[in-house]
């Protein structure tokens, strides 16, 4: 087992160096960062110096080389617009994006599971087949064009809610949250309904499949004959079986939130890191580019790790095909 | 003589049977229908458009931003209105889904034959091969695709070109691992000891014999990964980084009414996702159909 978990983790330390590797040599290759930030009128002598300054005179390797060798010790050079360090850039949009991310996964679970729970207990009803057809809109509907209609319903035309932005923070253990204040609420309303919309439709169909299958199983016919009240025979023995595979499909898709939030982000201008990724490739900023990819693919491993291993403690079948391959 | 005829006949009738099949679904008939109209449209865009919108001729900047129903200067409506420079939307949409389904069918068609070559490689070859282009695949897929997406376009740049390169490498991983797992179950059956033992070499085995046994449940992975494309695509084109400003497809569009939703001009963006969001649930909905109608365990 600990063999497994090393063996584990050298792969995932493999696919991270790979993917800086990749990372760094594709960001490389596109324009040349020193046209945008300086004076059109600076002379040979002035580009030299700036094109110096930045380190882009060295051949590719070598600023490869740099790269990763300050990487490992968490630095991952500094941004050309602002000249502060990458990392601190990100760092400092971090909590928004977590923040935008986490709320959005508890509105999806605390709305998708009762929807995909009633779907699954009475699936000929009228109701069930209103919430799956719903659910195929979520999955349909192109998450940057909701954003745009939650604007025009709710800012342009009602005025209830603000379109942009963060609102008010306070600061919490140090760090700037909007959750606390009424201001950061109404804010966050918006750009988190529509992060979690298509996760809500995704949990609806695993939670609907998962009572589907729970319901005809011989412990729920067990359960009634010994006469345990129906909601109880719900809400505490399939409940607690269909939940396991719910739960980790609510760790894999954490990754995926965070991704999908770079769109959200720029649709709602709301200061993450999604935000700050669209805005660096626009103009060129390629250590911030190269940092929120070299984070996010940090975070996926970690995920993906994290999973694999819960699986294989829990699952012996897993552990064995895994050690063979 | 009599073993010839049924040979014969026997697609037509299992193609009957299919059409049966799928028309026991109002609905995804009803799909059908929508999707077919929606092709046609794209097809003949440039012949049903009230106006060539991309002709700086035919635009007048005097019916700029003008309401859905609104008359223009020289007399005929604008039903969907007109945007920022005079442009008719209808006539806009009319061109956007031709684009929008041109860059989702061509990539996808694609990253299928991809899909096909290396999954069947896989899984005829094993050893190494498969080991190396499954490891891949599973990278890859760990993976959103709007995340590889975007950095690839990062990288490339802008381009219809570069961003059909970007929706193929998203793509084609999925197909790969489809047509393994089939190929692998294929494998194992008789009918292809039974082609070995003809003396048959391994390329025809695998391209006659096998191959036509793994595309039913490829076509229906391609139906949806179509309308995923198109939400890419458009997903893309909305932060900056998809079609260039020339060709301009719904996402583009979508993109270009945002800054005149605030002022309430909703038309700009909302007709042209209109037309995005029939294309993909009415392609979701054939697919669904498909699927169950193509599924062995179901019939």
């Amino acid at each position: 087992m600990l063999f497994y978990i090393l063996r584990r983790l050298a792969q995932s330390l493999l696919v991270l160096l790979v993917m800086s590797a990749l990372v760094f040599v594709g960001v490389f290759a596109i324009g040349n960062p020193v046209d945008i930030l300086i004076n059109p009128q600076a002379d040979q002598a002035e580009i030299a110096r700036v094109t110096a300054s930045l380190g882009l005179d060295q051949p590719v390797w070598v600023q490869y080389w740099n790269f990763i060798s300050a990487a490992f010790s968490g630095d991952l050079g500094k941004s050309f617009a602002s000249n502060v360090p990458a990392m601190q850039l990100i760092l400092q949009r971090m909590p928004a994006t977590v923040e935008l991310a986490l709320s959005a996964m508890v509105m999806a679970i605390i709305i998708g599971l009762p929807l995909g729970l009633w779907a699954g207990l009475r699936p000929d009803s009228f109701a069930a087949k209103s919430i799956m057809a719903g659910s195929i809109l979520g999955f349909s509907l192109p998450t940057f064009w909701v954003g745009l209609m939650l604007i025009m319903i709710f800012s342009v035309w009602l005025g209830w809610l603000p379109s942009t932005g963060r609102g008010a923070t306070v600061e919490v253990l140090g760090l700037h949250l909007s959750i606390f204040t009424w201001d950061g609420l109404k804010h966050m309303l918006m750009p988190a309904t529509n992060l979690a919309l298509f996760k809500l439709s995704l949990l609806i169909r695993l939670t609907r499949a998962g009572t589907r299958e729970a319901m005809v199983q011989d412990y729920v016919r067990f359960a009634r004959a010994k006469g345990v009240p129906e909601n109880r025979v719900v809400s505490v023995h399939v409940l607690k079986n269909i939940l396991i595979p719910i739960v980790t499909i609510i760790g894999l898709e954490f990754g995926s939130v965070i991704a999908f939030a770079i769109i959200t982000e720029t649709v709602f201008a709301w200061p993450g890191m999604g935000k700050l990724l669209i805005d660096s490739i626009n103009v060129l900023d390629r250590p911030v580019i190269v940092a929120y990819l070299m984070i996010i693919v940090f975070l996926f491993v970690i995920i993906n790790l994290a999973v694999d291993i819960l699986y294989t403690t829990l699952d012996p079948r897993v552990r064995l095909s895994g050690a063979r391959a | 003589m009599s073993d010839a005829i049924t040979v014969s006949t026997a697609p037509a009738s299992s193609l009957r049977e299919f059409a049966a099949n799928y028309s026991k679904s109002r609905i995804a008939l009803a799909a059908l229908g929508v999707l077919m109209l929606i092709l046609a449209v794209a097809l003949c865009a440039p012949l049903i458009s009230p106006q060539n919108p991309y002709d700086l001729a035919q635009l007048d900047i005097m019916d700029s931003k003008l309401a859905p129903g609104a008359k223009s200067g020289a007399g005929w409506t604008f039903w969907l209105g007109t945007d920022d420079q005079g442009r008719d939307m209808l006539s806009a949409i009319f061109h956007g889904l031709r684009i929008s389904l041109g860059v989702g069918v061509t990539s996808t068609l694609v990253a299928l034959a991809i899909g096909i070559v290396v999954g069947l490689l896989a899984a005829y070859v094993g050893g190494w091969v498969e080991a190396i282009i499954m490891r891949l695949v599973d990278l890859q897929l760990s993976f959103p695709s709007i995340l590889i997406a975007l950095i690839l376009l990062a990288i490339l740049g802008q381009g219809v070109d570069k961003i059909v390169v970007a929706l193929i490498t998203v793509q084609w991983a999925y197909y790969a691992r489809t047509v393994r797992g089939a190929a692998l179950v294929e494998k194992r059956k008789e009918y292809v000891d039974a082609a070995i033992c003809l003396g048959y070499s391994p390329v025809r085995i695998v391209l006659r014999h096998i191959m036509p046994n793994v595309l039913p449940p490829l076509i229906v992975v391609a139906t949806v990964q179509v309308a995923h494309a198109i939400a890419l695509e458009a997903t893309l084109s909305f932060l900056g980084l998809g079609m260039p400003i020339t060709s301009p497809s719904l996402g583009l569009l979508i993109s270009n009414g945002f800054t005149h939703l605030l002022s309430g001009k909703y038309w700009i963006s909302f007709f042209p996702g209109i037309a995005l969001l029939v294309t993909i649930v009415a392609i979701n909905l054939v697919g669904d159909q498909l699927r169950d109608v193509l599924n062995p365990r179901l019939k």
